[in-house]
């Protein structure tokens, strides 16, 4: 979309709602946002359904924040807490059936390809846990292997949240949950693991208690993907609800966890690597001679 | 010239350089053709060959600018797929992959049509029910997606053979439902499913279903226009809900999710959604009249006796009314080309001098049957007998048809059809 669509005709402006007005004039539109910014500019996504305290919703409005082009960008979701924020946000929403995201995004992603061969269109597939390693694995293996060219964030809070705290793939081993009367039996699944076995060219495993960080690890995912094939974010995003966990004490259920067993990790392929290096330096660069310009 | 027809004349024309496995300065057969509206192609000189019902979609395919193909095998779809394969290859599709399985093809498939592009997939009983989760979605999402079905045994003992009950499970979803009688039929109707199925007040999936391996598999005269003509590309930009291609202001559009509350607004909104997908289903029927030379076709209107059908059904009919017309019987034919719409005022009509009606039918359940009398209580005093049919792979003899009407005639009610 040009960011002129997104502009109403002369005199029409003050007639839209206010959360329109205030996007086309303080949104992150054509402009890079950071971290530091929040609060002073109008994000893509704000209002949202999600319980207070959820560290989810803290996860998906850093991944907002980093998206290179949100005006070409689609999401593709599913069934499960994460939607209900994705869904409110200003970017289009595929909110598909149960698990089908990877396949969705495999079919939209090619087809975008052929429409638009000169313009750059994003697909991201946010969806949680259950939704990608149980209903949704065998898509996400097959999208994995057929390298498409979309990136996939896991929003693992390590049970089914919105279905009432039942045992998922990614739940830990020995937890106790509903449909896990005696503890968990297996494994964690390894999906950072099998994401290697697969050769994707950037793989990360993130907890957000660095916001900085969320945005290059995402922005970096979503520009792999877009030049080289797929590419895995996976985070922790509790669900303290199912934890228990007082909203307050949020935050440091993270950084806590991170510690435990849910430290940061990054794996970026030789070719992603030279291509991040190439348009992180001239970032680093323009910034630099805007920097000096201002003086 | 509108920036729609821009993109679509340049779409037409896409020049492929470079692409892996081909020399240098490759041009794709497709771009090679030349476009003509569906109307001009159905008057264009045409050569007649005898091929199997797969090749008949094969050269079907082949016409219709189609941009997306996916595939997964399964008897008897497999051959038409694979040939697909052939003409991605060849470059008449300018994309193709074999996906995972049905419900990883079905919502692959979605995803590309959303991205508004013309887009193909292909299944046989079994997969279609696999992918049911998937296709049941399609309408509501106004993915105007074109599934060839090649009908297959559903039910236990597995088996490949034909038989046609799948097609019940796509009455109610809100996709457009035809199925074809012949390899003729296999080779016009697809092309004339993409055509109404993208048209903007209509914007549905179609599925263009025929009977496995009678049709598939078996060979008969094919009537085509040259390979150098292909229909009009997909204009994603023509459509009853905007592509998900964020090309239109940014707004709260998760048109897949309008449903994220249990309040009446919610309920209100999927009920409206859905009854415009059934009336778009409706609307569907005046382009199908247009192309197909009407929803149904009657032989011997007139007549007493009728026999209503549909797919493979129809030949073995057209057989019977022959020999019934050879002993000096006169018997009608009604052949329903379109089950989604369903032709109800045009039956009636045909149906009214009619005072025996069969409904012979390749499935146990008889779904045309249920239909035809839905249609027709209290609008018509004729017998509706609920057969013959067969299934599980059998065929149906035009004897079979003959024994009924003889048996009706003789009030033969020792037989189990009374």
């Amino acid at each position: 979309m040009s960011l002129d669509t997104v502009k109403p005709a002369p005199g029409y402006l003050e007639h839209l709602p206010v959360e329109y007005q205030d996007l086309v004039k303080h949104g992150q539109y054509g402009k890079k946002k950071k971290v530091s910014d929040m609060g002073k500019f109008k994000e893509l996504i704000e209002e949202h359904p999600m319980c207070a305290g959820c560290a989810m919703t803290l996860f998906i409005r850093l991944v907002f924040l980093a998206l290179p082009k949100p005006e070409h960008t689609i999401f593709v979701g599913t069934a499960g807490c994460g939607r209900l924020a994705i869904s409110q946000g200003n970017v289009p929403f595929i909110y598909g059936n149960y698990g089908d995201t990877n396949a969705v995004a495999s079919g939209l992603k090619r087809g975008l390809e052929l429409r638009f061969p000169e313009q750059d269109k994003d697909v991201i597939v946010m969806c949680g846990d259950g939704g990608l390693v149980d209903i949704g694995f065998q898509g996400l293996m097959h999208s994995w292997f057929r390298h498409e060219k979309f990136s996939t964030f896991m929003l693992d809070n390590e049970i089914y949240g919105n279905t009432g705290g039942q045992e998922s793939g990614m739940t830990t081993k020995g937890l106790v949950a509903k449909m896990s009367p005696r503890g968990k039996v297996d494994d964690k699944m390894d999906m950072l693991g099998l994401a290697k076995v697969a050769k994707l060219d950037y793989v990360a495993r993130i907890v957000p208690t660095n916001p900085a960080r969320v945005v290059r690890t995402a922005r970096r995912a979503i520009l792999v993907a877009r030049e080289f094939g797929s590419t895995y974010v996976q985070a922790y995003t509790s669900c303290n609800i199912e934890y228990s966990i007082p909203t307050p004490d949020v935050m440091q259920d993270a950084f806590d966890k991170e510690k435990k067993d849910y430290g940061f990790e990054e794996h970026i392929s030789d070719r992603a690597k030279a291509y991040l290096d190439d348009i992180e330096k001239k970032e680093k660069a323009a910034a630099k001679a805007a920097k000096a310009a201002k003086k | 010239m509108s920036p729609q027809t821009a993109e679509a004349k340049s779409n037409s024309t896409s020049k492929h350089v470079n692409v892996p496995g081909k020399p240098e300065g490759w041009v794709p057969a497709g771009d090679l053709q030349e476009i003509v509206t569906l109307e001009e192609m159905q008057k264009l000189p045409k050569e007649t060959i005898f091929m199997t019902g797969s090749e008949a979609a094969r050269e079907s395919i082949r016409r219709a600018n189609v941009d997306m193909a996916i595939a997964y095998p399964i008897t008897p779809q497999s051959e038409t797929m694979q040939q697909a394969g052939y003409l991605f290859d060849e470059g008449y599709i300018k994309d193709y992959y074999r996906a995972e399985e049905e419900i990883g093809t079905m919502s692959a498939i979605s995803g590309a049509s959303r991205a508004g592009v013309r887009s193909l997939t292909a299944t046989s009983g079994p997969g279609l029910m696999r992918g049911t989760e998937a296709i049941a979605s399609w309408p509501g999402a106004r993915t105007p997606i074109v599934m060839l079905n090649m009908c297959r045994v559903i039910n236990t003992p597995l088996a490949i053979q034909p038989d046609n009950t799948e097609i019940s499970f796509l009455l109610n979803t809100g996709m457009l439902v035809m199925h074809a009688e012949n390899q003729q039929d296999f080779f016009d109707w697809p092309l004339i499913a993409f055509i109404v199925s993208e048209e903007v007040d209509v914007t549905l999936p179609c599925t263009v279903s025929v009977d496995g391996f009678f049709v598939t598999h078996a060979r008969g005269n094919v009537a085509m226009c040259d390979k150098k003509y292909k229909i009009p590309p997909r204009d994603g930009w023509r459509n009853a809900v905007p592509s998900m291609d964020n090309e239109n202001p940014p707004a709260r559009i998760s048109r897949d999710a309008p449903i994220q509350k249990s309040n009446f607004i919610s309920y209100h909104m999927h009920a409206s959604w859905q009854q415009e997908v059934f009336s778009a289903v409706e609307r569907s029927a005046k382009y199908f009249d247009k192309y197909l030379g009407g929803l149904i076709e009657v032989v011997n209107p007139d007549a007493e006796e009728m026999i209503i059908a549909s797919g493979a059904a129809v030949s073995q009919a057209r057989e019977a009314v022959r020999q019934e017309e050879e002993k000096g019987n006169k018997v009608g034919l009604i052949k329903v080309k379109t089950i989604r719409p369903w032709p109800r005022e045009q039956i009636i009509a045909a149906a009214k001098h009619a005072k025996v009606i069969l409904v012979p039918e390749f499935n146990q359940t008889g779904w045309l049957h249920k239909d035809v009398c839905t249609t027709l209580y209290g609008k018509s005093t004729a017998s509706i007998y609920p057969g013959p049919r067969v299934f599980g792979g059998m065929t149906m003899p035009t004897e079979l048809i003959l024994d009924w009407l003889k048996d009706i005639r003789e009030k033969n009610t020792s037989r189990n059809h009374f």
